[in-house]
């Protein structure tokens, strides 16, 4: 069967890729744009992302409930969000710096309290086979999908709305354009700031679940390079809109599938260079996109990257 | 009531404004470096060792012995270097964080270098290797400075990419055209030859690199402190609009900057070649240019404050072996420490100015 479809693997091999692998690009893509809608950027994702993942997996091992383990990221990764947000909320302290600090920690602690966790396996997510109809084997790998991919893919539409027309939407994009503006509303911005902070650090952590329950499920110290930092950079993109998240995601996905795709049919020149696609279009996108002369469209004021 | 006390002469009460002003600058870290290590003995207690076991092994291995004390100075050197990678641009308001990517491409074009001249006398091969080395570490982060400047691009961000960039660029020529074909398990470029490592300073098994280190810090002080250049720099950081006024060329002072912030971290992958691996594989990815980070951050971007913020950093690093062998904890405890004394420092600004003894009035 894989000699029947050729050269064809390779694109059906990348869309697949784009649905496996955007799962943690969505996510914490999602849970920085809320973060980033309040006014702040948390480059600390990083970290959150790959604790997410020790804390599911080692959370799915001891208790045997991959759900659980989900829920455990999530939970990380609001404590997580929740020091970032307080450490930021103290004067003259700057999110950016706080955000690298926090790559670190996230980053030791993860590797610290996850060494145990690299020998033994846990049970992971089950995924939806929704390729039945097929015979042909590639095209089934592309259809099973995950239910946390599902899941993200509910959410950006959510987030859309409840950002546009909910009360809570509004009151965090008043602190995001407008500290002055939310204070003068009654409002502490600092207050809001650690809830939108401690929900994108809740997302994140899912998204770091996803790394070690579903694909490539299992945990060890490689586990993540750069995608919590490549998500970030791609709220950018997405000019912090929820909708736009999702398909930068899908693209993203696809990019850091292009590598396995290839090598997948036999071109392994290059591999390691494919490997860093998603790298390097996150920058030829923010070179296309970014402009020295104009703030850009759909930024909130308050970002400390934009003023 | 009391009397006021008898004014000071104002150029005495300036002196010692400066001097509380500096006695700050050195308090306050301090005090966070402490905090740091008290909450660091409170975590490893909870996994069941003993707190005052953890701090004398870690005094033991960084500064115990005179062995410990030429680990630790060894592995400043390349702190030095990539800490003055986020300082340097940190003058002009920029957090460049991508010390690690500009160490791996300086390492390689070094390595470059050396298997490009095998005849050479090792003076020549040394010094092609170290300006190959500065030249590749410094136009890396002159890309994400230029980045910054023509497109907007924010510096952060894209330093950080680039790291992995150039991870990949290292794995990729490593496996492919500058494999040595003998390597098996590890897969590297041929050595550069045992004539051609730069050796250790007389007398001990420090090697040249820490000298480098100093001087490329003491080099940076004098140009942010005390040229005409490093004070258009530091004017372009304080208030980029002003320095557009006043004419100064802010496009050109990024791009030189970025370049010598990315030659310094280009210089620490030299060194890394040219005096510990002899060759360029993944060994040299083990996060030196990160550390760089929290020793610029800590050392509040002054160059010379590096130093010895790099020896102490340096010495945490140093003291890992020995925690994982005594104590049994895992190598990754000194990334835990090394983040909860980032942490602890960035809260600890807020602390600047809050405490009248440091104001100059005694």
């Amino acid at each position: 069967m894989a000699d029947a479809i050729g050269l064809w693997g390779v694109p059906l091999a990348v869309l697949g890729g784009a649905v496996r692998v955007s799962t943690p690009f969505l996510f914490v893509s999602l849970g920085e744009c809320i973060t980033e809608r309040s006014g702040r950027i948390n480059l600390g994702l990083e970290g959150t992302l790959v604790m997410g993942a020790m804390c599911a997996y080692g959370t799915s091992y001891l208790t045997g409930s991959p759900w659980l383990g989900v829920l455990a990221a999530g939970a990380v990764g609001a404590v997580l969000g929740g020091l970032h947000a307080t450490i930021c909320g103290l004067p003259r302290v700057n999110d950016i710096a706080v955000g690298i600090a926090l790559m670190l920690l996230g980053t030791g602690l993860a590797f610290y309290l996850g060494k145990p966790l690299i020998e033994p396996s846990a049970p992971i997510l089950p995924s939806i086979e929704l390729g039945w109809w097929s015979e042909v084997p590639q095209v089934r790998a592309v259809l099973k999908i995950n239910a946390l991919f599902l899941i993200g893919t509910a959410l950006a539409p959510l987030l859309v709305w409840g950002l546009r027309s909910t009360r809570w939407g509004l009151i965090l994009r008043t602190a995001g354009e407008s500290a002055d503006a939310a204070r003068a509303m009654g409002y502490s911005v600092n207050a809001i700031r650690l809830r939108a902070t401690m929900v994108g650090g809740f997302l994140s952590g899912i998204g770091g679940s996803f790394l070690s329950l579903v694909y490539p499920g299992n945990w060890n110290e490689g586990l993540s390079s750069g995608q919590g930092i490549t998500a970030v950079a791609l709220v950018i993109f997405a000019r912090w809109n929820p909708m736009y998240c999702f398909w930068a995601s899908l693209l993203f996905g696809g990019a850091a599938a292009l590598g396995p795709a290839l090598q997948s049919v036999g071109v392994s020149q290059g591999y390691y260079l494919f490997n860093a696609a998603p790298y390097i279009l996150t920058l030829l996108i923010m070179i296309v996109t970014c402009s020295p002369k104009r703030t850009l469209i759909g930024a909130p004021a308050e970002l400390s990257i934009i003023k | 009531v009391r009397a006021p006390a008898p004014a000071l002469p104002s150029a005495a009460q300036a002196a010692l404004a400066r001097l509380g002003g500096a006695a700050e600058y050195v308090a306050i870290p301090t005090l966070a470096l402490v905090v740091s290590l008290v909450l660091f003995g409170m975590f490893v207690a909870l996994s069941g060792k003993n707190p005052l076991d953890l701090y004398f092994y870690m005094y033991q291995g960084a500064f115990g012995t005179w062995f410990s004390w030429q680990n630790t100075l060894t592995r400043s050197a390349p702190l030095i270097l990539a800490a003055l990678c986020t300082a340097l641009p940190a003058q002009l308001g920029m957090v460049i964080i991508g010390a690690e990517g500009a160490l791996l491409i300086g390492a390689l074009a070094a390595t470059a270098a050396a298997l490009a001249l095998p005849a050479a006398p090792p003076l020549v091969v040394q010094s092609a290797m170290m300006i190959a080395g500065m030249a590749g570490g410094g136009l890396w982060i002159a890309l994400a400075g230029g980045l910054r400047h023509y497109r907007g691009v924010n510096e952060t961000i894209a330093s950080l990419l680039l790291v992995y960039v150039a991870l990949a660029v290292l794995n990729q020529l490593v496996e492919g055209p500058m494999r040595d074909p003998t390597s098996l398990n590890k897969p590297s470029t041929r050595e550069i030859g045992a004539a051609n490592m730069i050796g250790s300073i007389p007398g001990t098994d420090i090697h040249w690199g820490f000298a480098f280190g100093i001087i490329a810090a003491v080099l940076a002080y004098v140009l942010i402190y005390h040229t005409v250049f490093g004070f258009a720099a530091r004017v372009a950081g304080g208030n980029i609009r002003a320095a557009k006024v006043v004419g100064l060329a802010v496009g050109r002072l990024i791009l030189v900057t970025c370049f010598l912030a990315g030659a310094a971290a280009g210089l620490a992958g030299m060194v890394e070649v040219a005096a510990v691996q002899g060759r360029a594989n993944a060994n040299l990815a083990v996060g030196y240019g990160f550390t760089g980070i929290l020793v610029s951050f800590l050392a509040r971007h002054n160059p010379l404050a590096i130093i010895p913020v790099a020896i102490l950093l340096g010495g945490i690093g140093a003291s890992g072996g020995l925690l994982q062998r005594r104590l049994g904890l895992p190598d990754a405890s000194v990334l835990v420490l090394q983040g909860i004394i980032f942490v602890t420092v960035l809260a600890s600004e807020s602390l600047y100015g809050r405490f009248r003894l440091f104001a100059g009035r005694a």
